[in-house]
């Protein structure tokens, strides 16, 4: 593991049945750092965050989050030491206001018990992502640009050291994902590292510092957002050549 | 600053008319009840006392079930096993060391609590359906054991002999009602608490969306735990004077189908989103299943059932609550 990663992992495999979904990734990410991965549809991307984030379980390989060896950990236990993610689909608790929504990372990933302060810093959270005014509104109120900034509210309210934002722009116009970008640069100046997983290769060359290439669950390339979109594998699986 | 101490009237204002709208539906279950009572006095019947110890022990059972099946989404079919549970903690206290019933209900508490904790760690990582299943199998499993289990009488039964009567209460049957009454309103609270604390909260998230709600650090394992565990020492206290108000106890009264079906039922005709939901449900199914023992047959009570469940899943999926708040929503 690279002493100045903040998330590392090394040779992470993934099977469902007879199937490799992931073949032995390795990763890391620095501190503050801003990284895109990208990847055709079924290359793993989603794979790979599930399994660092502990929806799913590695088949081997092993997973380190700031120094501590994360990969058997329960995903509540990740979240609460500081990993964030939100989902490809928004799945907010359509059972609680927007608000309590922001409410449950900051109870229980950022461990606050003051119901009060709770309240407060929810508000704060709502405000920064631009849902200040659907504060009392049911989820299924939202629009789908609104549905994204809940979903980032939420992993910005467990006050997160790394986020991982899995295609936080799907679905969105040319001016909501520059809304969304705009929001996860902020996010990333106030010192949350960012992995950002999107197919918009407009958001992915200007948001990150350095981009990661999956293709059938391995990594091809990695580099500059430039050096990648001119590597010839990269052109070869996104173009068919 | 936080908002408490900025003093802002807006905020105290809705904190006040929240406060209204908790204790206002407590002080009227108070005074329904306190009415019921003095009703069930003046009229000086012993079937009055059995019929509102029906309907309270069924309030304790909606409250108790809605706890894991309500505000966690995990639909426990085993609501007779951990009920019986309590029948024959109470039967084995009553057949060796005597105790009181006061203090038979605590045993019988942490007897189902126990059970609740056992089966929930060895079935809460099973999701839906299948954790439905897996009580299912638990109730099979109890009926089983409590069959072939001589001590408790097995499968011929066992008779526990109460007083007529008992100082300070008078009649046994009116204690039982009144104990019955106070179990039913520390279950209400206890409900009422849950669903207003994190532990509450934690559970409406996973209710939603488990992988969503534990990457949202929310220990989904233990909430779970707790939620099975309270619920099910609730059912068993629930148990704990059965044998006293029936004084005869087999296999089939205690895991007795009308239990597992009406503890279920109550809370999804009432509504299962909030504490109010299953008092509603079991007060008015235990009455309805009471009116029809007394003037046609108790063997309508599972048919009542029946037919409220079919037409509130079509018409109201969300129980009465569910339909009272939609059409506030509408008129809004």
């Amino acid at each position: 593991m690279s002493a100045a990663s903040v998330l590392s992992s090394r040779g992470v495999v993934k099977r469902f049945g007879g199937f490799t979904a992931l073949t032995g990734i390795d990763f890391d990410l620095g501190p503050n750092e801003r990284v895109g991965l990208i990847g055709p549809n079924g290359s793993g991307k989603s794979t790979f965050v599930n399994c660092v984030t502990g929806a799913l379980p590695c088949d081997a390989g092993k997973i380190d989050f700031g120094g501590t060896d994360i990969t058997d950990m329960a995903a509540w236990r990740r979240a609460r030491l500081g990993l964030a993610r939100s989902f490809q689909i928004p799945r907010p608790f359509r059972g609680l206001t927007v608000r309590r929504n922001i409410e449950v990372p900051l109870a229980f990933a950022a461990g606050m018990s003051d119901q009060r302060e709770i309240e407060r810093q929810a508000e704060e959270v709502l405000v920064r992502v631009g849902l200040a005014a659907k504060s009392r509104k049911a989820p299924r109120s939202l629009s789908q640009v609104e549905l994204r900034k809940l979903e980032l509210g939420r992993a910005l309210a467990a006050r997160p050291k790394v986020l991982i934002a899995d295609e936080a722009m799907a679905g969105l116009s040319d001016s909501e994902v520059d809304e969304i970008l705009v929001l996860l640069m902020q996010l990333n100046d106030s010192g949350i590292a960012i992995v950002l997983i999107e197919h918009i290769m407009r958001a992915v060359v200007r948001f990150s510092q350095r981009v990661i290439v999956l293709v059938a669950g391995a990594k091809i390339a990695e580099g500059t957002p430039q050096d990648v979109m001119s590597h010839p594998e990269v052109v070869r699986a996104y173009l068919g050549q | 600053m936080s908002l408490h101490s900025t003093g802002n009237p807006a905020i105290s204002e809705k904190r006040a008319r929240l406060s209204a709208r908790t204790i206002v539906p407590l002080v009227g279950m108070a005074i329904a009840i306190a009415i019921v009572f003095f009703g069930l006095d003046w009229v000086g019947t012993d079937y009055g006392y059995l019929a509102a110890y029906t309907v309270l022990q069924y309030v304790v059972l909606a409250t108790a079930w809605n706890i894991l099946g309500g505000y966690a989404g995990y639909v426990n079919f085993a609501s007779a096993a951990f009920f019986a549970v309590g029948v024959y903690t109470s039967v084995i206290v009553y057949k060796t060391v005597q105790l009181p019933l006061i203090a038979t209900i605590p045993l019988a508490a942490v007897a189902a609590g126990l059970l609740g904790l056992a089966v929930g760690y060895l079935t809460l990582r099973l999701r839906g359906t299948f954790f439905s299943i897996a009580t299912l199998a638990l109730s099979v499993v109890m009926n089983t054991l409590v069959v072939n289990w001589a001590f408790v009488g097995g499968s011929r039964g066992v008779y526990v002999l109460r007083p007529q009567n008992i100082d300070y209460f008078g009649p046994y049957t009116r204690y039982l009602c009144i104990v019955m009454l106070i179990m039913a309103i520390i279950s209400v609270l206890i409900a009422r608490a849950v669903e207003r604390s994190w532990l509450g909260r934690g559970l409406a998230a996973l209710k939603d969306d488990e992988i969503a709600a534990e990457c949202a650090g929310v220990p989904a394992l233990r909430l779970k735990l707790a939620a099975t565990a309270i619920s099910g020492a609730l059912m068993g206290a629930a148990g704990a004077p059965f044998p006293f108000f029936v004084t005869y106890v087999d296999p089939a009264t205690a895991f007795s189908l009308s239990i597992a079906v009406n503890t279920i039922a109550m809370p999804l005709i009432g509504g299962t989103s909030t504490w109010i939901g299953p008092v509603i449900g079991a007060v008015l199914l235990g009455s309805l299943q009471q009116i029809a023992t007394v003037t046609i047959s108790s063997a309508l009570n599972l048919l009542i059932v029946g037919v409220l469940m079919v037409i509130f899943i079509t018409l109201a999926p969300n129980g009465i609550v569910g339909l009272v708040q939609k059409i506030r929503e509408r008129r809004t």
